[in-house]
């Protein structure tokens, strides 16, 4: 039943990616693109920190572990579709050690161990430099179709992995599974007693939010055809997030939301400091900045003022709305 | 040998700054039950402060001074402006609260100073003195232990001596039973979170000059050092704060001496995951808190 | 004025619903009131509502016919109102002299009012460098009582001094509450379960039931009607 909902919803979907690309001038669809990659990695941690409790700073690191898994797939063998399940199945297997460590730590604890999984990624590819070039990293080469503009076809890769890894999700969340995540979050004892194998639960929940995420992490550097430490900083995690925070705990459409956010908003604060400033100096300093103090500011705001994030503050108001028209 | 022993007393000195910034989670900890992720940003715009007054007097010890002024001040701040409003519905929340002040001053000490790193200067000379042919330690060494052991010499005597430190340590504990007996609560946290925000500001004014100078991150591996400080003697105690900053100071100097410093993130993240595996407790907590 | 706390109208409670309804009540100055009730009655929630824990959605409470409703927790006990909570509140992780000073750091005679009361209660005396946690139910009940003692408080509010102590010792306290009243006039609302402890020393008192208050009258009265003798 929910698995037919779910299904016609992403063949809807696919439909509207595939009209939608066809129509956006490059630059959007490559926009698209990079939504959709985040989309993969938000999706992912809405259902570790949302559904399941547990909070990951780490989810820029493993997007991390997948761009280089999916660099050296593809200067090695080169097939793209190849690449992409091989930087999620890494992922997927270093989401497992985080896991197992994650499942015996709660809150703060759990956290500052994230975080440092975060900042020791440039450590490694420092310290690692014959296998990750330090700094710099690793180019990604792949030899785009002839019959598609490259970043529609871009587009459509990450899109429908994006529409995939949605699809999946979806149907973890209406599954018995979904709801043993939901109880272990709620009440550990209560779900224990219900018979709910709670490490295990965590573990696992670790695991399924792990692999988008890397493949998320795969598809940026597929887009960015470069991967560097750079790209998987801390910001990113926290980035990642906020993303969800805004879009609304818990809720894969809140995971649509937050990726939107994260194209659109620096795209929006870049075209704000390029209009009013007129100092060179003064527009480096605001250049990403500005967008990142924004975010900062919207994810303590929501935090304080709509915990539910803007997924539920629609549904707020528009239940107010029709609640208000029954008055009438 | 000679290596040995620069490195230790490196280590110690790095130590005594890692034992301040975890002193200074540790007692927002026991405050407020709260970690407060934010407080290297919050330590950073200190350090920019002091960094803006000395530009303009010319002189380190009034930016120092500035530093733990602006310190009291982001720490009161955050506390009567933001941290006072968090639901405590969920404990994730003040976490992520926290990220979000991280995120925000940041980018606004991006914005004011730019991204790249400015020089940060010592009021003493960090070149080791050498003492039988062997280099031990500098005179700024030295200013670093002696500013950390006033320091500690201070909070100890404020917290078990003082009136305020009894008003303090009750509302934590009891707020309730607190008020009832005329014990301002609300501005006892204000004060902790102020205080600790000044100590994290001295933390941060002496490890950057030791560093890469002052950047908008230039706190956050200190952060997560200290952090895992702070758990290994248990966040809920001073003295274990102080003897997990020392050790992992120590442990790090090592590392980064003997296999290259660029490993010192891997063996921060090694060395927390370790403690927080195998001494559940911390080594100083009495409680096995770690479900927090 | 011879009243030093009355009430008028109180209505309070946690949520939607009130838990008090229409309370009033009056407090002679230097007598002993005791509030009476089941479980659940409402007994702690006044007590809660007249320190300001819990904010009234409507009535009036006037210490010496001053509104309540603005002054915050803290300013209580200042002016001359002091409150044992429910389960003593004895700071577990502090030592037994710093929560007697606790009682009383406003004031500059707070060393001489914690003297005072290591004299009134000698057990206390020998255990000063003792932490809260490490006293017997009886000796927390002092140490409680002698921390609000510490205030110099006219008004003592009491909610249950008798939970969990031996016969003997809640006689003690008893003893005490009624030498307090004599010597230095200090006033007394004792909410009891122990009705025979609490109406052997007071004045006068109420009986709550579901919130409201069911009876009020002399002790003299409230002993013939609940005691039977
Ligand atoms: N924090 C609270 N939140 C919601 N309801 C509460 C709360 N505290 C008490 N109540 C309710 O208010 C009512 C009165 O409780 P209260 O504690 O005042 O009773 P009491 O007379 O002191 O009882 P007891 O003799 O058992 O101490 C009860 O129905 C109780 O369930
Ligand atoms: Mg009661």
């Amino acid at each position: 039943m929910t698995l037919q909902k779910h299904l016609i919803f992403t063949a809807l979907g696919g439909i509207f990616l595939f009209a939608v690309t066809q129509q956006l001038e490059p630059f959007r669809n490559y926009q698209l693109a990079t939504m959709a990659a985040y989309l993969c990695a938000t999706a992912g941690l809405t259902i570790l920190t949302g559904l399941n409790g547990q909070i990951s700073l780490g989810h820029g690191a493993l997007m991390a572990v997948g761009a280089y898994t999916m660099a050296f797939a593809q200067n090695g063998i080169g097939n793209l579709y190849l690449s992409l399940l091989l930087a999620m199945l890494a992922t997927t297997a270093v989401g497992a050690i985080i896991g197992v460590a994650a499942a015996r730590l709660r809150g703060p604890y759990l956290a500052g161990l994230t975080l440092a999984v975060a900042l020791a990624i440039p450590a490694f590819t420092v310290t690692f430099d014959g296998l990750f070039n330090s700094e710099q990293g690793l180019p990604v080469s792949f030899t785009p179709p002839e019959t598609l503009p490259i970043e529609t076809w871009q587009a459509l890769t990450a899109g429908g992995s994006a529409l995939l890894v949605m699809f999946l999700l979806a149907n973890v969340v209406s599954s018995r599974f979904g709801r043993a995540m939901r109880a272990v979050r709620d009440n550990e004892v209560a779900a224990r007693l219900a018979g709910i194998h709670v490490a295990r639960t965590q573990v696992l929940s670790f695991v399924i939010s792990a692999a988008p995420a890397g493949l998320g992490g795969a598809l940026l550097a597929f887009l960015a055809q470069n991967v560097s430490p750079g790209a998987f900083s801390l910001t990113l995690s926290l980035y990642l997030l906020l993303a969800i925070v805004i879009g609304g705990l818990g809720n894969l459409a809140g995971a649509v939301w937050g990726a939107f956010l994260l194209v659109a908003l620096p795209d929006l604060t870049n075209s704000l400091t390029e209009g009013i400033t007129a100092s060179p100096e003064l527009a480096r300093k605001l250049d990403g900045n500005l967008a990142l103090a924004i975010f900062g500011l919207t994810l303590i705001v929501v935090m304080l003022v709509a915990p539910g994030g803007l997924q539920s503050l629609v549904q707020r108001i528009s239940h107010r709305i029709r609640k208000g028209r029954n008055h009438v | 040998m000679d290596r040995f022993v620069f490195l230790t007393f490196d280590g110690l000195s790095n130590g005594a700054v890692y034992a301040a910034f975890a002193l200074a989670l540790v007692l927002i900890w026991r405050a407020a039950r709260v970690v407060n992720f934010a407080q290297g940003a919050m330590a950073v715009a200190a350090a920019y402060a002091a960094y803006s007054v000395t530009q303009a007097t010319g002189s380190y010890w009034i930016g120092f001074a500035a530093a733990l002024g602006t310190g009291l001040m982001i720490g009161a701040l955050v506390e009567r402006a933001v941290m006072r409003f968090v639901g405590h519905a969920n404990p994730l929340n003040e976490v992520i609260v926290a990220l979000g002040l991280v995120l925000f001053i940041q980018a606004v000490l991006g914005m004011l100073y730019g991204n790249e790193f400015l020089p940060s200067h010592t009021p003493f000379s960090r070149n080791a003195i050498e003492v039988g042919g062997v280099p031990l330690l500098s005179r700024y060494d030295l200013f670093v232990f002696g500013a950390v052991a006033a320091l500690v010499l201070l909070l100890a005597l404020l917290f078990t001596k003082t009136s305020t430190g009894l008003r303090m340590r009750a509302a934590a504990f009891a707020p309730e039973v607190s008020r009832l007996l005329g014990v301002n609560v609300g501005g006892m946290l204000t004060l902790g979170w102020a205080l600790a925000s000044a100590v994290g500001a001295l933390a941060a004014m002496l490890v950057i000059p030791t560093e890469l100078g002052l950047n908008p991150h230039a706190m956050d591996l200190v952060f997560v050092t200290s952090f895992t400080a702070a758990v290994i003697g248990g966040l809920d105690s001073p003295p274990g704060a102080v003897t997990g900053g020392m050790a992992v100071g120590l442990i790090l100097s090592y590392v980064s001496g003997y296999l290259g410093s660029s490993v010192t993130p891997i063996a921060v993240l090694a060395l927390l995951l370790i403690v927080l595996l195998v001494r559940p407790g911390g080594l100083f907590s009495a409680t096995v808190a770690r479900q927090a | 004025m011879t009243e030093i706390l009355q009430v008028r109208g109180l209505v309070a409670g946690y949520g939607a619903a009130p838990v008090l309804r229409d309370i009033d009540l009056t407090v002679p100055t230097g007598s002993i009131v005791t509030v009476l009730g089941a479980n659940g009655a409402g007994k702690t929630t006044l007590l809660r509502t007249l320190s300001g824990l819990l904010r009234p959605t409507a009535g009036q409470i006037l210490l010496d016919g001053k509104d309540l409703r603005r002054v915050k927790v803290e300013r209580l006990v200042r002016l001359g109102m002091a409150h044992v909570p429910e389960g003593r509140g004895v700071v577990a992780e502090l030592t037994v002299d710093e929560n007697l000073r606790l009682g009383g750091l406003w004031r500059n005679d707070v060393n001489a009012a914690v003297a005072e009361v290591y004299e009134l209660f000698e057990p206390l005396a020998q255990r000063k460098r003792n932490a809260g946690h490490l006293l017997s139910g009886g000796e927390r009940q002092m140490l409680a009582i002698g921390r609000a003692l510490v205030a110099r408080p006219r008004l003592l509010l009491l909610d249950e001094p008798s939970l969990g102590l031996a016969p003997k010792i809640t006689a003690q306290i008893m003893a005490l509450l009624q030498k307090l009243r004599t010597q230095t006039g200090l006033t007394v609302l004792l909410v009891e379960q122990n009705a025979r402890s609490a109406l052997s020393v007071a004045d006068s008192g109420v009986v709550m039931s579901l919130g409201r208050i069911a009876t009020a009258t002399t002790a003299q009265e409230l002993r013939n009607a609940y005691l039977g003798s």
